[in-house]
């Protein structure tokens, strides 16, 4: 099956599809470390990560619906769409194997947030301007969170600094397509609405390097490295089906008649 | 520790009297100041049955708030809205807040919160038997908001005004949050009951099934409840079991009539009594539950069992990287 978004058409509901699936999933995965947190601090903390993020979702796809135009809400494009109609980075959708790989994945993908949204508070699009201010401010938290995470993996133990840069070795790979920038991308960028992927790669590797070579952290040089297949086109890793079906497993087997919630 | 006592037998008699004095004093003084409605606080005088007691309720209710994550938590990836989704990370994340601020009263005691773990974890301590029943649909997590929080609340409301100061405390910031949970999961279950036929068979099963689980939650019946003229007259227990359960469903009974369920036939209102009657309850499945013998007993200690366990050398890192940090900082 393809899919039914095809690469380019409504460039702008993409876009902002597309910041709303990478919050949906990366929030979804935080949420499943509840009550398997190393201790009920980081229960905690992973509660607030998830909450911010599934809540940024929820505004992101809420405007993403109105560009749609098609008379949808949030959780129609959450709970109805499969793989290969969500927009979300490989990176997002990685399983948590344990809190090595999920610190790394955070640090990765917060940084990069942060300096998404730090540009897209300037949008020319208000909506987009104004989603970017509320959700900044949170993820200004979890990259202080991500970062200091990454400094105690790094520098506590021999076994926390192993399991921390393998995290970080497991999720190299999709680090190349964070920056990925399609020609439309490229033109919504032009108009000021949007920010081009590829832009803000020096930056995110400036900051994530200095990091690293804090918390004693080996970086991998993914230079020149290829991204075969595009999100764009509704390509993903394996592990994004299992999110969406347990995710999507009542509005699935339970379709509401009309006018029924939730 | 080795001081050699030089004492003479006569001088340790007297010795021993006096003590045994200053605790009648001492106990008739802290039951006056029960009697007076004042507060116990940590570095009170207390008498170690007071001491005691208050730290195995204390620790089984941090307990119960930690266990009771994971029926919860069961649904979390599969719940069905971004709201609904939104509502219960929120709400385990209250319920494991409920938990830290309990072992922090329970700290004031004498304990520290690593012993009460490891007694929870070596099967020495209990939480309540609720949670060792599986959330087998969405409904049950809409019910277990409506029934095991508003019987929390039942029997905790009267706790606010415990006597002994951090744990009353707790249960008034605890009650709070817990009856904006209650209302919650009554409020999905409302939802639902708009549904279709599917969403209401849910919720009717999920009544059905947590209902009674739910009374039990009062512990056993007055007349073979072991602890409870002591705890009365030390004002760590208000009410007894039977008066609190009877409340309860007293409440919720017109609460599961508004929603369109069907109720069970041995539960009928005594005009004579003004309340409602609802019969034996299961005592022997209570028992069995406690000891272990429930659906779900296993699953909630081996989940308790791997998240310690797998999150070790996590908490050893942060140990060892705070320990780092101190000497930089020492030697700076
Ligand atoms: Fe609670
Ligand atoms: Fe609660």
């Amino acid at each position: 099956m393809t899919s039914i978004y095809t690469n380019g058409d409504n460039p702008h509901f993409q876009y902002v599809l597309g910041l709303g699936d990478d919050a949906l999933i990366l929030g979804h995965r935080w949420s499943e470390w509840l009550s398997k947190g190393p201790n009920l601090e980081l229960d905690i903390a992973a509660s607030n990560l998830a909450l911010d993020l599934i809540g940024q979702a929820d505004l992101w796809l809420s405007y993403a619906a109105e560009l749609q135009g098609e008379g949808k809400s949030s959780d129609d494009l959450a709970y109805l769409r499969d793989t290969h109609d969500f927009r979300c980075h490989w990176l997002t959708e990685q399983p948590n194997t344990d809190w090595g790989l999920s610190t790394a994945r955070m640090l990765m993908f917060s940084v990069y947030q942060y300096i998404r949204y730090e540009r897209l508070v300037n949008s020319s699009d208000e909506r987009i301007a104004e989603i970017a201010k509320k959700a900044l401010k949170e993820v200004t938290y979890h990259r202080r969170f991500a970062t200091e995470w990454t400094m105690r993996l790094g520098l506590g133990t021999d076994e926390s600094n192993r399991r921390l840069q393998k995290g970080f070795d497991t999720l190299w790979r999709f680090v190349p397509e964070l920056f990925e920038t399609t020609a439309w991308e490229q033109e919504l960028a032009d108009k000021g609405i949007a920010v081009a992927s590829k832009d803000i790669e020096a930056e995110w590797t400036e900051v994530i390097s200095a990091i690293l070579a804090e918390a004693d952290i080996t970086m991998a040089d993914t230079a020149g490295k290829r991204v075969i297949g595009s999100r764009h086109d509704g390509h993903h890793t394996e592990h994004l089906g299992h999110i969406l079906a347990e995710m999507q497993f009542l509005q699935r087997a339970y379709p509401t008649a009309q006018g029924a919630t939730w | 520790m080795y001081t050699t006592d030089l004492r003479t037998a006569e001088e340790k008699a007297k010795a021993a009297k006096d003590e045994i004095k200053v605790a009648e004093e001492g106990m008739a003084e802290f039951q006056a100041r029960i009697d007076r409605d004042e507060f116990i606080e940590p570095k009170d005088w207390m008498p170690e049955g007071y001491r005691k007691t208050l730290i195995r309720q204390m620790s089984q209710h941090a307990h119960s708030e930690i266990v009771g994550m994971h029926p919860e938590g069961n649904w979390v990836t599969r719940a069905p809205t971004l709201k609904r989704k939104l509502i219960l990370i929120a709400k385990i994340q209250d319920e494991a807040g409920h938990g830290l601020y309990l072992y922090s009263a329970a700290e004031t005691l004498g304990v520290s919160r690593e012993e009460l773990v490891r007694q929870l974890h070596a099967g020495e301590a209990k939480y309540s038997t609720i949670f060792n029943y599986p959330t087998m649909n969405w409904a049950d997590v809409g019910a277990v908001g409506w029934l095991v929080d508003g019987a929390a609340i039942t029997n905790q409301i009267p706790l606010c005004r415990c006597s002994y100061g951090p744990y009353a405390r707790a249960m008034t910031r605890v009650c709070k949050e817990e009856s904006f949970h209650q209302r919650q999961g009554y409020e999905a279950l409302l939802e639902m009951m708009k549904g279709t036929d599917e969403q209401k068979k849910m919720v009717q099963d999920a009544f059905d099934r947590l209902f009674w689980p739910a009374l039990m939650m009062f512990g056993p019946p007055d007349s073979d409840s072991a602890h409870s003229s002591q705890n009365m007259a030390w004002k760590i227990k208000r009410f007894s079991n039977d008066e609190l359960r009877q409340r309860f469903v007293d409440a919720t009974i017109p609460q599961a009539e508004f929603l369109g369920l069907k109720i069970p036939e041995q539960i009928k209102w005594n005009e004579e009594t003004g309340h409602y009657d609802f019969g034996e309850l299961d005592w022997d499945e209570f028992w069995d539950v406690v000891k272990g013998n429930g659906i779900s007993n296993d699953d909630r200690m081996n989940a308790r069992n791997e998240a310690l366990e797998d999150g070790a050398w996590v908490r050893e890192a942060a140990a060892a990287y705070a320990e780092k940090q101190r000497a930089k900082s020492k030697a700076a």
